[in-house]
């Protein structure tokens, strides 16, 4: 059973599109598995949905004076609903394809959100594989990571914050054990060494201060660099 | 909850974070954009469009850096609703709900494309159409104990029915509940207190 959820800030950020591609995609991995969450999603949605445009609604008879779209000439909008509807066409939305992924034999199902990601070439390390999945988000780095049965990452901390979305099989550290679909955010105060029995294929992401802490966390733990 | 047309009444959608909702009227909204689906009906439209996107420009100026981005944004999303007015359920959830979801998914397309230089459209795949306000029928899990418990909710005052289902379903805590509807906290807890008392009442009597 799932156990560890986005919390409530998060999913509102989610909802209200202002996280970035990354963290959005953490999240659709954790709601494709968590009908708990898909339900908050739904609800927060028809929620954030009336109070923006209620309260556009009740903004415009405030300052109605001063807003200069109010006396946008009607040609203007006569121009736009022109432009859209000039064209009958609609909108056909594809079926779902299922993508799979391989990492040392093992075949696993991509999350459907990862579909249109590009990927990376896969980097592997004793029993850990990563590929990096090119977002560019700057200092944000997200990856699909997999640990072989047996293997761990090494005792680590991150400066910035790390998340982990357990996509198949399970791992265990300090704190317990995760299955598939656990939603793990982790910030600096948390150290962890994650252990992979069974092996399992996990979606991360994580900022690095690369400013200041990279070449000493390079110096120290060379793997670090590798993972996130 | 018995649904007649595609269109729900317009009482129905409760879950409103104001007391400004009745000024929107969903029912008329959901008219339109049923038209619009089933005879490309030009009118209905630009009833749309005249509704939506004053609104849209002014949410979107928040949240993207020039006026000439907010437009887009605006005939993106109104280009959207032309496109894939079939796609709506009504049944599902109201108008302003599918329309705030393909707003919000263009706005992250266009961040995107002006902050990392992407031309990819990843919104579709991180918030799928097919999922977008699909309320009415995830509000709970489901099984009779439930739909029992719905009932009497729904036969709840609307702000009672309001707090109910972000406390208990939500899991919100009251303080987030009183940010969250700009309301004192004092009020919340007496419409959970009293919401909670008739829940009691009702299930008791037929629980016995």
């Amino acid at each position: 059973m799932i156990k560890h959820h986005p919390k409530f800030e998060l999913l509102q950020s989610f909802v209200n599109g202002e996280l970035p591609a990354s963290l959005s995609a953490g999240i659709a991995i954790h709601a494709d598995m968590c009908s708990v969450c898909q339900d908050k999603i739904a609800q927060l949605t028809e929620q954030l949905s009336y109070a923006s445009f209620e309260e556009v609604y009740l903004d415009i008879f405030i300052v109605e004076e001063a807003d200069t779209l109010h006396n946008a000439d009607d040609d203007n909008f006569e121009q736009a609903i022109a432009a859209i509807t000039e064209s009958s066409n609609i909108d056909i939305i594809e079926p779902k394809i299922e993508k799979a992924i391989t990492f040392k034999d093992q075949v696993y199902t991509l999350p459907s959100v990862l579909n249109n990601m590009v990927l990376g070439k896969t980097a592997n390390i004793g029993k850990l594989a990563r590929a990096r999945i090119q977002l560019d988000e700057n200092e944000i780095h997200s990856s699909l990571l997999h640990i072989e049965p047996g293997g761990s990452v090494p005792e680590h901390t991150h400066n910035g914050f790390e998340l982990t979305v357990l996509i198949a099989g399970t791992f265990s550290d300090e704190a317990g054990k995760y299955e598939a679909g656990d939603f793990i955010m982790l910030d600096k105060q948390h150290q962890h060494h994650p252990i992979s029995e069974q092996g399992c294929l996990c979606f991360t992401v994580a900022n690095d201060s690369l400013h200041f802490t990279q070449g000493i966390n390079k110096l120290l733990n060379p793997i670090g660099a590798f993972i996130y | 909850m018995q649904v007649e047309t595609t269109c729900l009444p317009n009482d129905s959608i409760s879950a409103t974070s104001s007391n400004m909702s009745n000024q929107i009227n969903h029912n008329e909204l959901c008219q339109w954009l049923t038209a619009v689906a089933n005879q490309r009906d030009k009118q209905a439209f630009t009833h749309l469009f005249h509704f939506f996107a004053p609104k849209i420009q002014r949410i979107a100026k928040s949240k993207v850096n020039t006026d000439a981005q907010a437009s887009e944004v605006v005939q993106e999303t109104l280009g959207n609703v032309w496109r894939k007015a079939h796609l709506f359920d009504g049944n599902k959830g109201a108008v302003t709900t599918w329309v705030y979801t393909i707003m919000r998914n263009v706005t992250f397309d266009m961040l995107r494309k002006v902050k990392s230089n992407k031309e990819d459209t990843l919104s579709d795949d991180i918030w799928p159409i097919a999922e977008a306000g699909n309320i009415q029928e995830s509000d709970f899990t489901d099984h009779l104990a439930n739909e029992q418990l719905r009932a009497v909710i729904e036969a709840l005052p609307d702000n009672q029915q309001q707090v109910i289902k972000a406390y208990y379903f939500m899991e919100m805590s009251q303080d987030q509940l009183a940010v969250h509807l700009n309301l004192p906290l004092g009020t919340i807890k007496s419409r959970l207190r009293l919401a909670i008392g008739k829940l009691k009442a009702q299930l008791g009597e037929s629980h016995d």
